[in-house]
């Protein structure tokens, strides 16, 4: 063919334009599958149980009708925890688990499709591995196509899993709880799908999709503290809002799923418009220059500058839900005071003496678990700056790795005391209180926090492919200290977290032996993963 | 002459693999030192030991008469280092990452001679204010190539450092190379670019599969091996196959080809003369050739059922296939 006649006949291009921009979709979703083989399963098996575990849970709470009309009666009255959970729409058992779970269901659902679709966007693109495929026999809406596929299967396998599992509550509850979770999911998936056209960093998008995902949360909990039938407008904004107005287990209004595809189609449109737009590896928001000279100078600074983001972040996160906690115990106290079994079981996780240091104190036991995930988080940046190869540079300097490592670990257990005084902070302003007995709560916490932050450390120090198992040991902590009291686990299983050695505070007796015993712990778990550290190789590549 | 960097017997092992196997290398005070082998070979593995990274399982190893693992820090100080792979932060600008990589050097203390960064930075064409994410493989490599050179060090560990340049960049890159041997800096050059090499360094070290095979000088190495001559006679010349050290000899009436050792050349040519020479090219070995021949001699060790432990399970006869890729 000649260039003549190639030229003459542009509507090839175009005839052929649907089907050649979705080229390659199907080996790229294969792909996304692939890599995700473990992360969606995981997401999805752990979402999953905690919505069909929540039966089983409640009924031991919550036995007989009266006392579920009891809650339903008490819970419309109360706006903080309609904010908190929303509305209960009915007495049944299903009803009530709809009601505790299903907002949290999405917000995971939602997490969990913003992250699967930005890790095969916008990470293959800020990595250059797009281009490697997009030089195939890939279109160019094939890789978004690809990954909306793949949160469209995590999605419909965590609804089906959701269906199967409350089945027995009755089907159409159980169906409508699954596909609302799901839609709420697929929502977010597209809504990550466009702010992966703005932007050309991988971890800002995430950061950009998961705050939109948050701001659902928050339209539904205002709308729904205002309004006690879910028929407020901001409550109509959200697809949360949505999720809770389908009305799992109450007289399902199927028609609301109708909003879930419309939304899913007009965002999926737009991106794939803003796709079909621009250059592989661009963003409509392209990247500011910085400076041409840098200030930073030591080990320590750098480190400070790598995570100080993600301290901002955690920090703004432990003051909201402190006050979100301290709100919800304000409510809650009132709830469970005459129900026997609630009590026994806030006993059980932290109170001894008056319920509302008992909530106080299993609230105080949350974040103490919960800024685990972040000691552990800050930890295994060492990891990162390792395996990635950007430590060796910074090593070859005149910097020891004590110096270097001292940096990042300064951040993460400093960072502990940081966020949990602000978690304290915000519990206290939310519950209207002093804060002087609910810090002193949140600062016993941090020996336990400490010691698996410590424990990490000791696992990268001997290898750094034994780093990442830090974040099943902080999972199983929390796991023990969220579920492990309503399960009616024997001591021995729950002493295995740290936490639950820890004197319930406030309300309690302060017992110093844990709390020194878990700091000599944490300590010689740091002495004997630096002294390890400093002996072994450096990961290579 | 002192030596800046010396290493005998380095063995170094990753689980099975052995990445070294008894490296020796000898590197002078002052002096350019190409450091070459095929992928997989160890060189990169070498370096990160000499840096402290790696912990050798045996041999000796000291930079500047000191211990590379004890004395990781105070060394660092005297010495810069470029990775053949750079990877950068992707929220700094190169920029501040090129002051960052110099003060965390210590000494005086701004660490880089601004002067000399400023002078870099145009001739090198890098745009210090551009994020590490927006960086290409090139430029990267020019952030820490802008790094090293700016800064007041004894020795320069270079790994691969121009795998990513353009012909313009290596130009300068050579010429920054120049410089740093003018003022008296030792610089180890890890290369896969052999024209660089033979430009830059006065003596070389060849590796493969972790073992030393040849070191010194380019003309030492040459004398090792064979000079190309091709020449027109007079008439068709007599007696050259009986000489020691001819090889490849191919005689077409009065033109002749023919490969010899490096030290029989003076034979070879006295026996052309008495046959009348009306034109004569000689070509010195390059070192190319030099590290073919290596390379070659590997491939057929291999084929020839290699007997050692590292040789993969798959008995594949190809060097490339053999040791680390790191």
């Amino acid at each position: 063919m000649t260039a003549v006649t190639s030229a003459a006949r542009p509507p090839a291009t175009v005839r052929g334009r649907g089907s050649r921009q979705l080229a390659g979709t199907w080996p790229l979703l294969r792909l996304a599958l692939r890599r995700d083989r473990v992360v969606i399963p995981l997401w999805v098996g752990v979402v999953a149980l905690m919505v069909v575990s929540m039966p089983g849970s409640l009924e031991s709470v919550y036995s007989t009708a009266a006392e579920r009309a009891d809650v339903i009666r008490q819970m419309a009255a109360n706006g903080s925890l309609r904010a908190t959970y929303g509305p209960v729409f009915s007495d049944s058992l299903g009803g009530l688990v709809a009601w505790r779970v299903g907002a949290y269901a999405g917000v995971f659902a939602g997490i969990m499709s913003l992250l699967v679709v930005l890790r095969h966007t916008r990470d293959e693109e800020e990595s250059g591995r797009q281009e490697m495929l997009s030089a195939g026999m890939v279109g160019r809406r094939a890789p978004l196509t690809a990954a909306l596929l793949a949160a469209l299967v995590a999605n419909v396998a965590l609804a089906l899993l959701i269906t199967a599992g409350l089945a027995g509550q009755g089907a159409p509850g159980a169906l409508a709880l699954g596909f609302g979770t799901a839609g709420v999911g697929m929502v977010s998936a597209t809504t990550a799908a466009i702010v992966a056209q703005f932007t050309e960093s991988a971890r800002l998008a995430k950061g950009l999709s998961g705050g939109l995902l948050g701001a659902t949360f928050v339209l539904r909990a205002a709308g729904d503290s205002s309004v006690d039938d879910g028929s407020s407008v901001l409550t109509w904004l959200s697809p949360i809002g949505w999720l809770e107005n389908l009305r799992a287990f109450a007289g399902e209004r199927w028609w609301v799923l109708l909003l879930f595809t419309a939304a899913v189609a007009l965002q999926g449109a737009a991106a794939y418009e803003l796709a079909g737009r621009r250059d592989v590896g661009m963003s409509f928001l392209p990247s500011r220059p910085g400076p041409a000279t840098g200030r930073l100078g030591t080990a320590g600074a750098l480190a400070w500058r790598l995570q100080r983001g993600s301290v901002l972040g955690w920090s703004l996160g432990f003051l909201a839900a402190g006050a979100a906690f301290g709100g919800v115990t304000k409510g809650a106290t009132d709830l469970v005071g005459d129900n026997e079994r609630t009590r026994e079981i806030i006993e059980r996780m932290g109170g001894q003496s008056g319920i509302t240091d008992a909530f106080l104190a299993t609230m105080v036991g949350m974040l103490g678990m919960v800024a685990a995930l972040y000691v552990v988080q800050s930890v295994l940046r060492l990891h990162g700056e390792e395996t990635s190869q950007r430590a060796e540079p910074v090593l070859a300097g005149a910097v020891g790795r004590l110096r270097w490592a001292c940096g990042h670990l300064l951040i993460a257990f400093g960072g502990a005391v940081l966020i949990m005084l602000l978690g304290g902070l915000g519990l206290a302003a939310g519950y209207g209180r002093s804060p002087g007995a609910i810090l002193g709560a949140c600062l016993v916490q941090l020996p336990a926090i400490w010691s698996i932050g410590a424990l990490a450390v000791l696992l990268y120090g001997v290898s750094p492919q034994l780093a990442p198992g830090a974040w099943a040991v902080a999972g199983a902590a929390l796991l023990l200290g969220w579920i492990g009291p309503a399960l009616e686990l024997p001591d021995p299983v729950l002493d295995l977290s740290p936490f639950g050695h820890l004197p319930k505070l406030p309300g309690g007796e302060m017992a110093w032996t844990p709390v020194l015993v878990l700091t000599a712990i944490t300590t010689a778990l740091l002495a004997a993963g630096m002294a390890a550290f400093r002996r072994r190789d450096l990961a290579t590549g | 002459m002192t030596k800046a960097i010396t290493v005998s017997g380095l063995h170094k092992s990753f689980g099975r693999t052995h990445a070294l196997d008894g490296l020796d290398l000898d590197v002078d005070t002052g002096e350019v030192h190409g450091f070459l082998g095929p992928n997989g070979s160890g060189k990169s593995t070498t370096i990160r030991v000499l840096l402290g990274m790696l912990r050798a399982d045996s041999g000796a190893a000291q930079l500047l008469g000191r211990d590379p693992w004890a004395d990781a820090v105070e060394l660092h100080r005297k010495i810069a280092y470029v990775p053949g792979d750079v990877t950068l932060w992707r929220n700094l600008s190169g920029g501040e990452v090129i002051d960052l990589y110099g003060r965390l050097r210590g000494g005086r203390r701004e660490g880089l001679d601004k002067a000399r960064r400023a002078d870099l930075i145009e001739r090198f064409e890098l745009d210090p204010t551009k994020k590490g994410r927006t960086y290409s493989k090139g430029n990267r490599q020019k952030v820490a190539l802008v790094a090293a050179f700016a800064s007041d060090v004894d020795l320069l560990i270079l790994d691969e450092p121009t795998s990513g340049l353009d012909p313009l960049m290596e130009e300068i890159f050579q010429r920054c190379v120049e410089e740093e041997r003018d003022r008296g800096r030792t610089i180890l050059l890890s290369s896969h670019i052999l024209s660089e090499v033979e430009e830059l360094c006065d003596r070389v070290s060849i590796i493969r599969k972790g073992v030393t095979v040849e070191t010194g000088s380019l003309s030492d190495l040459r004398h090792l091996t064979r000079t190309s001559v091709t020449a027109e006679l007079a008439r068709p010349p007599d007696g050259l196959a009986a000489l020691a050290g001819v090889h490849d000899l191919d005689i077409q009436g009065d033109r002749v080809k023919l490969q010899v050792e490096s030290d029989k050349l003076n034979a070879v040519l006295r026996s052309l003369t008495e046959s009348g020479v009306r034109s004569l090219t000689s070509t010195p070995p390059t070192l190319e050739e030099l590290f073919l021949r290596h390379y070659q001699d590997d491939v057929r060790a291999d084929a020839s059922a290699d007997a050692r432990a590292d040789v993969p399970a798959d008995g594949q006869p190809d060097a490339r296939a053999q040791g680390v890729s790191r």
